[in-house]
């Protein structure tokens, strides 16, 4: 009986954000790749509210592994295609707009209440100009830093490239490393790489690197390596990064061995889980390097598209109208369920530290823009060839001219 | 002569069909169909299509463009793809000390001791556990922080020492891992050849003094040639097709350095960051022409040895 009224008043409060679209019918097949537990169940819940709002139409979700999803994509946009699926933003989506898989969703971003709202990840949603889905949800990148160590060191948050070098070189004076990372799996320092070019040359660099049309061994870019050298010989990371993935670098900063962590909000929930406590644990945005460059951030976004071959193409545009309303992102993104910011401007942030924090510094502290990621900004090919060599870079920095030649060879073959 | 006497007044009349008259030389044809079906479909008909495939440019996905030996050209060039051909040449080369190996253990376990079953499980063990396992186990072994190789150097004074995440160590820290299962199955390929020797003969060698290493060589050995002979077929196709290990214990890093071409076709044409498939297909073309090389030799030697026996 609860429930049932739950749902009412559900049904009833959906109502009054979206346009009513009574009579939807027939098969509604959705592909979702949240195959982790609390994403999975915030989807299938999600899922079950429109469900309610639609009790005619046969909704059928199938849950795929993360990783395998991202082969078996390939085979399912072309083969038996679902009605909506799940994905990433900016280039991870080329192979398939060029291939024409993905349908041009353009008509929803022309309605006022998407075109208004999410306005603010509508360029990673365009290729050639047209949109190819929805985000629903993205998370910021930033500093996770031990709160109770930076005290007991008399440290502040830093705010610019010497404040941070100097804060660093207190923290290796006191026998600990300044950054943990794991950079098995290579993306990692993808993520570092990001910042300090974000930093130092700003957004528009960073989109003309990874669309290739900088030379690798461009100054700039070499600008850029330099500061990341000037971290790595003052000894700021954890030795043998090299073997070990994000999460095996996770004890490091949580026994205290390592100080602070750039990584997605993601890696907050394990490091609580891990008994660092809110007075334990803080953020600050990526310092400044070159004055005067605007702040940007990168945020990557996850999306829900409609495949070419989708067969209830007009259900699958409900559906992604129920997944970017407001009232649906504040409910998918709380703490309780992804623990990740909502898009739509509209939605409530959930009353958790790092959410708020991360909120605040994307809408209001990011002017240069929102990047996506080094893998998924630039094309797959050259992201892999790129992060293998900042990997190498961060071992054997002498490598540095080796490293960027080959990165320049690459380019010219890639793109 | 009399077959053809039989079967000759039988063409005449009307009531034999085609079928029947060829039924023996059909019959084992119709026996094989579904395994010769499958064989072509699945193995046979792949492997020019890989062939054909590395002569394009393709994503999977859009329109493939020919672009003759390209690919080709482009792998001569391409320093991943040297790093991955000599690994392969570690593996092949180290990987083999599994059958020498594999023979002393078996030797050693030779013998009627209460318990023998018992420790034989023990030794074959790590064969029957999973290669990820495997891999697994030994990551931890070798973890620069907290693993059992680098309290063991500290214990000696040395290290420490991070063979994994260093280039020049780390295909030989891999192959180490693998060794461990792969002995075990050469122990056993040995352990049932010794079975088969002829204790009339050991008893002869001993009578004109044999001993010790040469009993071993010109009396033992030689009768264990058959399990030698699997053993090196074996372990040779499972250096080649080493993969597994490789994905768990390092991902093909540092930067690179322990990548196989079987590791290394699979990043360019089926990982999240590949979709090269012209270019995956031509480094299958390379791995395929070395194993058919071996391959080739092992049939030839096999042959021979029928016609000797």
């Amino acid at each position: 009986m609860r429930s049932m009224f739950q749902a009412a008043a559900l049904a009833t409060a959906t109502f009054l954000t979206l346009p009513a679209s009574a009579g939807l019918s027939g098969e509604l097949k959705i592909f979702l790749d949240t195959s982790n537990p609390a994403p999975r169940a915030t989807m299938e819940a999600m899922i079950a509210r429109f469900g309610a709002l639609h009790p005619d139409l046969n909704i059928e979700t199938t849950i795929i592994d993360r990783e395998a999803y991202k082969t078996q994509i390939r085979n399912f946009l072309t083969a038996d295609a679902p009605d909506v699926a799940t994905w990433y933003a900016a280039n991870r989506m080329r192979p398939y707009v060029s291939a024409g898989l993905f349908e041009d969703v353009s008509d929803l971003w022309r309605e006022p209440e998407i075109a208004e709202n999410l306005a603010s990840t509508k360029g990673a949603m365009t290729i050639d100009g047209k949109q190819w889905g929805v985000p629903y949800s993205y998370y910021q990148w930033g500093v996770y830093y031990r709160e109770d160590i930076f005290n007991e060191l008399g440290l502040e948050e830093p705010a610019t490239w010497e404040e941070e070098k100097a804060n660093c070189a207190k923290i290796v004076a006191s026998g600990r490393a300044c950054y943990t990372i794991g950079t098995k799996y290579l993306w990692t320092a993808g993520g570092w790489f990001d910042y300090l070019n974000l930093r130092t040359n700003g957004y528009d660099f960073h989109m003309a690197l990874t669309q290739g049309e900088v030379e690798w061994t461009d100054e700039r870019v070499r600008a850029v390596f330099a500061k990341w050298r000037e971290l790595i010989d003052m000894g700021g990371f954890i030795a043998n990064h090299q073997t070990y993935s994000w999460q095996e670098a996770l004890p490091f900063i949580v026994n205290g061995e390592a100080t602070a962590y750039l990584m997605g909000n993601f890696s907050v929930a394990p490091m609580r889980e891990a008994g660092l406590t809110d007075d334990k644990l803080d953020f600050y945005q990526f310092v400044e390097i070159t004055p005067g460059v605007a702040k940007a951030e990168d945020a990557p976004t996850d999306t829900f598209h409609i495949p070419a071959n989708a067969k209830n193409k007009e259900a699958a545009r409900e559906f992604l109208r129920y997944v970017v309303s407001a009232e649906n992102q504040t409910i998918i993104n709380n703490g309780e369920n992804l623990g990740q910011l909502p898009i739509n401007a509209q939605s409530a942030i959930d009353d958790d530290e790092f959410l708020r924090q991360g909120f605040e510094m994307l809408s209001r502290n990011s002017p240069g823009g929102v990047a996506q990621f080094f893998d998924r900004d630039a094309p797959a090919e050259m992201a892999k060839a790129a992060m293998e060599g900042f990997q190498e870079f961060m071992v054997f920095p002498d490598n540095l001219d080796d490293i960027l030649e080959r990165l320049e060879s690459a380019r010219q073959d890639i793109y | 002569m009399a077959d053809a006497a039989f079967a000759r007044p039988g063409a005449g009349t009307p009531t034999e069909t085609w079928f029947h008259r060829h039924r023996r030389a059909i019959a084992p044809w119709l026996f094989l169909a579904p395994g010769v079906l499958f064989f072509l479909f699945y193995v046979i008909f792949p492997i020019f299509q890989s062939f054909e495939i590395s002569l394009y440019k393709w994503d999977g996905l859009g329109e493939a463009r020919y672009v003759g030996v390209e690919n080709y050209q482009k792998l001569f060039k391409d320093r991943a793809f040297e790093t991955s051909l000599w690994n392969n040449l570690k593996w092949l080369v180290l990987y083999l000390l599994a059958v020498p190996a594999g023979l002393f253990i078996a030797i050693f376990l030779n013998q009627t001791v209460t318990g023998i079953r018992l420790y034989k499980s023990l030794f074959f063990f790590p064969f029957v556990i999973s290669q990820v396992v495997v891999g697994l186990v030994f990551t931890w072994f070798y973890d620069p922080t907290f693993g059992l190789l680098n309290t063991i150097l500290g214990w000696l004074g040395t290290g420490p020492l991070n063979v994994l995440g260093d280039p020049t160590l780390v295909t030989y820290g891999i192959i180490v891992a693998g060794l461990w299962p792969q002995t075990a199955y050469c122990m056993i390929l040995y352990l049932t050849g010794l079975n088969a020797v002829d204790p009339e003969q050991v008893e002869a060698g001993r009578l004109d003094g044999a001993r010790g290493w040469r009993m071993l060589w010109h009396v033992v050995l030689p009768q264990l040639r058959p399990a030698t002979f699997i053993a090196f077929v074996v372990t040779i196709i499972g250096a080649l097709r080493s993969f597994d290990l490789i994905s768990i214990m390092t991902d093909g890093g540092p930067f690179g350095s322990s990548r196989v071409l079987s590791f290394y076709m699979f990043e360019k044409a089926l990982s999240e960051y590949g979709f090269r498939m012209g270019y995956g297909a031509a480094i299958a073309v390379v791995l395929f022409l070395i194993m058919l090389g071996f391959i080739a030799y092992f049939l030839w030697s096999m042959q021979r040895e029928e016609r000797e026996g």
